[in-house]
């Protein structure tokens, strides 16, 4: 069973939704998004999704953008990116997705980053903006090396197109709870359980929700129905609002993750 | 690059999805892949729809002022003591440039399709402009997005879409330029697309655009034809245009893709010349790649990151170029050429001074290669350059940058 698989099959046993968190890898530095991620793993979440930075991040929202900006700028390459994993897998055997933009994983061919990443450790890859009509290549990779490929699911999406998607996809769906791009919002959107009834007509696959979550009770409001919680400006934010004394960065992940993933026990 | 020797068929392109041989597709977040597939929809129906068309032709005279002239340049074709240039005057039309024609036709689309709210991204203002005007025109909200560095080098043209009722938002990412004003159309876009429609200002992105855009600027080819046929009694030997994403140059030679005898070139911003982050030419520097919702040519690093770009025209300052051009270089039909910022300012001057004619920094890069061309051809061959826009935007620039005080 792959690590996204054996996740979901743990968060279902124990009743609950599983936790997922996005930081942008090597933000702001290489080191403080090590110490960032221990942190985090250590502090209730259950799967990593790493952002792989990108000059022309379109689907993000501003805190994104800056995240990858800050790592492109403290060096981040596709190297660095994957020393990253292997650092992780030093002390973490949680299931990592990258989540990324397709020209990074084209640019030198599908093949080979996919097998590059899969070598660092790497479960399953997420990119934003390649649908599955154009993915022919990057599944047939994913395949080859045992990688799941994670698909968005988006409000606008028609139930006629989801078993399209859901036949592209392993290990989870991800439910991109609103139109726009990634970023906290006051509100999480009202449909979300409406909208995962609708997709679990086509798919047994687990379904992750994310775009726009950022409090323990937005997480809860999610976890009711959804099989992960996708959290992520809430905890750039963290990263953010240290840039000053990177020390701190570490331990406020560390202590936003706590306090978010309690949401996702259900009652 | 192989020349293929499957007949030439311009309508077959694209396919269904989108894609120009190996060139284009949807490359998009899924939040918009359904708008797109709407979109195209309805354009399909549009466009074989003769109430439409007619609408269409209808604003396009009305107006924008079409048919624009072909003009004998005289005193340019004198200069160079070689083949007759002819300038296709887009300059001519309403609001300075030929990105009218795709502005009319997708406001026509989006209201037909009961779209209220229009965006758009804009580099030299010239496409914001036109969009600004069809959006008062046809009562839309419209929001342009544009690259700070752009909104100063063209202050002009914004303070123009603003006088017209649009809202100018600046965008401080990355090179605040064209390829960042994109960005945020599109993040506007994945916001707002149940209300709202995104013109795109050239023959890019995603399936439908390239196409549409393309078939909304075939006008200036189908009319250069029956132009040049009138007045030389012959087809013309050379085509050429500058090319940006592409839009004004697949708009002229689409309707000579299958006449063999036509040359043409399109003309990328050489900028300070071919070195990183110093130009704008995705064919002189480029690799394939997938940026803002096709594949093409792109200025990236080795990693896929896209690079820095630059030309002193902004509207031809972009990493990335339209598909269908990457395709038509591939089969050796459109050939490529570029021209520096040096050698577009001396032929602004010279284009200003000999014909009294002010062309736009981005169309001076097409008349650069069309004075080069000229000089090795005999004067009984015709070359027709298309002068997409007038120069009013640029001649501050172009002061400062010859330090004149104005
Ligand atoms: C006058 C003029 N010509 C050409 C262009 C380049 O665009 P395209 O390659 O789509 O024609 C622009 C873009 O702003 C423009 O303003």
């Amino acid at each position: 069973m792959s690590r996204l698989a054996q996740i979901f099959a743990r968060t279902r046993a124990e009743n609950r939704a599983a936790f997922v968190a996005y930081v942008c890898a090597g933000d702001p530095d290489f080191e403080t998004s090590v110490a960032g991620c221990r942190a985090l793993l250590a502090s209730g979440v259950d799967l990593l999704e790493l952002g792989v930075p990108f000059s022309d991040p379109l689907a993000d929202g501003l805190t994104n953008q800056l995240a990858a900006q800050r790592a492109l700028e403290s060096g981040m390459t596709a190297a660095r990116v994957g020393e990253l994993v292997r650092r992780i897998r030093e002390f973490s055997d949680a299931p990592i997705i990258f989540y990324t933009y397709y020209n990074l994983i084209f640019a030198n061919g599908v093949d080979a980053y996919v097998r590059a990443a899969k070598t660092a450790g790497v479960d399953g890859i997420l990119a934003l903006d390649l649908p599955p009509e154009e993915a022919g290549e990057f599944i047939a990779a994913c395949r080859a090396h045992g990688v799941d490929t994670v698909f968005i699911i988006a409000p606008t999406t028609p139930d006629a197109r989801i078993p399209k998607i859901a036949a592209a996809t392993t290990g989870f769906l991800y439910y991109a709870s609103r139109e726009g791009v990634t970023g906290v919002r006051d509100q999480v959107a009202a449909n979300i359980p409406e909208a995962i009834a609708r997709i679990r007509v086509h798919t047994k696959l687990p379904i992750a929700v994310g775009f726009g979550i950022g409090s323990r009770a937005q997480v809860a409001q999610v976890a009711a129905t959804a099989d992960g919680v996708v959290v992520g400006s809430a905890l750039v934010n963290c990263v953010r609002s240290n840039l000053a004394d990177r020390a701190k960065i570490a331990p406020a992940l560390a202590a936003k993750a706590a306090d978010l993933s309690a949401g996702v026990k259900r009652s | 690059m192989p020349t293929a020797t499957a007949p030439l068929d311009r309508f077959s392109l694209p396919d269904a999805g989108g894609h120009f041989g190996p060139y284009g597709g949807v490359f998009v977040p899924e939040t918009l892949v359904t708008a797109l597939q709407e979109l195209g929809a309805a354009y399909d129906v549009a466009r074989m729809d003769p109430v439409f068309q007619a609408e269409l032709r209808h604003h396009l005279k009305e107006f924008a002022g079409r048919p624009t002239q072909l003009y004998f340049a005289e005193r340019l074709t004198k200069h160079c003591g070689g083949a007759k240039i002819y300038l296709k005057r887009e300059d001519l039309l309403h609001t300075g440039a030929h990105k009218i024609n795709n502005a009319l036709g997708q406001a026509l689309l989006a209201r037909r399709m009961g779209k209220r709210r229009i965006i758009a991204e804009t580099g030299a203002g010239q496409h914001g402009v036109a969009t600004a005007a069809v959006c008062a025109k046809f009562d839309f909200e419209c929001v342009i997005y544009m690259g700070a560095v752009d909104m100063e080098r063209q202050a002009l043209n914004v303070f123009r879409m603003r006088l017209m009722g649009a809202e100018v938002r600046g965008v401080e990412a990355g090179q605040q330029t064209l390829k960042e004003a994109i960005n945020e159309a599109m993040r506007d876009w994945v916001t707002n697309v149940r209300s709202t429609h995104y013109i795109l200002g050239t023959a890019y992105g995603s399936h439908p655009y390239p196409m549409m855009v393309r078939d909304f600027h075939r006008v200036i080819g189908q009319e250069a034809k029956e132009q040049i046929l009138a007045r030389e009694g012959r087809l013309p030997d050379e085509l050429i245009a500058c090319v940006g994403g592409g839009s004004n140059a697949i708009g002229l030679f689409f309707e000579f893709l299958e006449e063999p005898g036509v040359r043409m070139t399109g003309v990328e911003a050489g900028g300070h010349g071919i070195k990183r982050g110093e130009h704008a030419a995705r064919f002189a520097g480029g690799r394939l790649g997938v940026l803002q919702g096709c594949k093409t040519f792109l200025l990236q690093d080795a990693e896929g990151q896209i690079e820095p770009t630059h030309s002193v025209s902004a509207g031809l300052d972009y990493a990335a170029v339209g598909p269908e051009h990457a395709f038509y270089r591939d089969r050796g039909r459109i050939n490529f050429a570029y021209a520096t910022d040096d050698e577009v300012l001396e032929a602004f001057q010279l284009c200003s001074r000999l014909e009294g004619i002010i062309p736009a920094l981005e169309s001076t890069h097409a008349l650069v290669e069309g004075l080069k061309r000229a000089k090795v051809l005999a004067p009984d061959q015709v070359i027709i350059v298309n002068l997409s826009g007038r120069g009013d935007k640029d001649v501050q620039q172009v002061a400062k940058i010859l330090g004149v005080k104005l």
